[in-house]
């Protein structure tokens, strides 16, 4: 690593401004028409377009381990819980159109289809699994739960692969799979990694600290 | 600051409501309070033509009394109806085919008629325009995704092509295709259905007054994105049985295998009329997003069974278990 320290505050201010920059885009454009507005049919966007996001920044959480290995930089991972609880956010959002713009506050419709139908069960579990992901993103937390919080962590691949199927189901019956085939891989990827990582470690034993 | 005042003076005589107008109104209002559904009142069309239409681009149509609207029906905006569009031909995005579907060419354009008819024929399309008088068709139209718009569809009952061309004892079902021509639709590179986009209809349904061979909407022939330069519109089935810019019409015994019933048959049946009570696997038919008028802060509307149109349709299907024949 190069001597120079990290401006990590900066970069830390900017990936946050960046990474509201999805929530800034669906505001203007619902408030102001501006970049083509929201279309003809408003909750069909926003729920798309929020779903999309969280899928986006559960990918970027995945990404910063492999990639803070592969490069070396360690300051990578002090942007991890940031853009996780984005993710998070987004998620919240995605849901929070469902249950208000779509469903209009219907509990007994809501329930009915998460209960019916597996592509909100899984999109809903998706959601549920990720709320103590952010209950636990605190400092406080993670000294109190010490090991465990990392165990509790590893939540988020079935988050990541819950999200998929989700996005996956939800196309199914339209046969168009070519954007989530993106994502698919995009996910395999990172979750593959992580699992030649660990045999790589079983097989030779640490050389490095 | 100079504050101006408009020159007062007494309304144009054009700027009056003519009796008839006015007292219709009256009707509807008062049909609305006690929630009855009136026949589209002639003034609707109106509403229902632009001033921006290219002269070589009108169709009028004459006030179809087959118009009916409830009273929280209102058109669609033009804008909607023609930017909003499932047209997989011109891509998987509802925003993509207003877009690509500037590469179809609708002139010159021929529909072959053919199977179990006595007299087979190819149309060419200014035939089909003349065919028989259009009228304007005020239809409220569900997509099976959850949402529904109200277009003033203009084009006549598919029955005055069908007396025609005379459909003999074996035919049973009507057979409905759409161009399949890579070159000017670039979504049949995707592998999504089966191409050509195949559509099908009972032959009673086919005949039922409903069923409209549509050639234009909002007063100007068919936009390429909406199905040009001729196509079908079922108003009381999901709107994927609308088969859009249609080059053969075929009269057959079987039932046909349709495009979306063959990639997806416990999602997509053969029928596929309206109906509130069966559900779509992934999600729930109950309700439904209105385009437009709604707006976003609003609760979905219920579905209507056929619709809405079940006191003109329902008789078909008499004596069919409408949960299991989907």
């Amino acid at each position: 690593m190069s001597s120079r320290p990290v401006p990590i505050v900066a970069i830390k201010a900017a990936v946050f401004l960046l990474a509201l920059g999805p929530l800034a885009r669906l505001l203007l454009a619902g408030t102001t028409g501006a970049f083509g507005g929201l279309g003809a049919n408003p909750v069909e966007f926003v729920t798309r377009s929020t779903g999309t996001w969280t899928l986006v920044f559960l990918c970027i959480t995945l990404a910063i381990t492999p990639a803070r290995r592969l490069t070396g930089w360690n300051w990578l991972q002090r942007l991890r819980r940031m853009i996780g609880l984005f993710a998070f956010f987004y998620g919240a959002l995605h849901f929070t159109t469902y249950f208000w713009l779509d469903q209009w506050f219907d509990l007994a419709a809501i329930i009915k289809d998460i209960v019916k139908r597996p592509f909100i069960t899984v999109g809903f579990a998706a959601f549920v699994l990720m709320i103590p992901l952010a209950l636990t993103s605190t400092d406080a937390m993670v000294r109190r739960l010490g090991r465990r919080w990392g165990k509790l962590h590893r939540l988020v691949y079935a988050v990541a692969i819950a999200a998929i199927l989700h996005y996956w189901w939800h196309k199914a019956g339209k046969n168009d799979y070519s954007e989530v085939g993106w994502y698919a891989a995009v996910v395999i990827g990172l979750l593959g990694w992580r699992l030649v990582d660990r045999w790589r470690k079983r097989v030779t034993p640490r050389t490095q600290a | 600051m100079l504050i101006r005042t408009p020159p007062r003076h007494l309304p144009e005589p054009s700027e009056i409501t003519p009796r008839s107008v006015w007292t219709h109104r009256r009707r509807i209002v008062q049909a609305a309070a006690a929630g009855i559904a009136l026949p589209a009142p002639g003034w609707l069309s109106a509403q229902t033509t632009r001033t921006e239409t290219r002269p070589e681009a009108r169709l009028p149509g004459k006030a179809s009394p087959l118009s009916t609207l409830g009273p929280n029906d209102k058109a669609t905006p033009y804008k909607d109806v023609t930017t909003y569009n499932n047209f997989y031909e011109f891509g998987l995005n509802k925003e993509d085919p207003v877009v690509t579907a500037r590469s179809l060419k609708t002139r010159p354009w021929t529909v072959t008629v053919e199977g179990e008819v006595d007299k087979p024929r190819v149309f060419d399309i200014d035939e089909l325009l003349k065919l028989a008088p259009m009228e304007e068709r005020v239809y409220r139209m569900r997509c099976v995704e959850g949402w529904s718009m109200v277009v003033p569809w203009v084009g006549y009952s598919m029955s005055e092509l069908i007396r025609r061309v005379q459909p003999n004892g074996n035919a049973k079902f009507v057979e409905f295709v759409t161009l399949n021509d890579s070159k000017q639709m670039p979504g049949l590179r995707s592998s999504v259905l089966n191409w050509p986009y195949v559509e099908g209809l009972r032959i009673d349904e086919a005949n039922h007054p409903l069923t409209l061979l549509s050639f234009g909407l909002y007063g100007e022939l068919l936009p390429n994105q909406n199905g040009a330069p001729v196509r079908m519109v079922v108003p009381w089935k999901y709107g994927f049985k609308s088969g859009k810019s249609i080059v053969k019409i075929r009269f057959v015994e079987k039932q046909p295998v349709t495009a979306w019933n063959r990639a997806a048959p416990q999602e997509y049946g053969f029928y596929s009329n309206v109906n509130p009570e069966v559900d779509h696997p992934r999600w729930s038919q109950a309700t439904e997003r209105r385009i437009g008028d709604d707006g976003f802060l609003v609760r979905k509307r219920a579905t209507l069974m056929f619709n809405g149109y079940a006191d003109q349709v329902a008789g078909l299907y008499a004596g069919m278990d409408l949960k299991r024949s989907i």
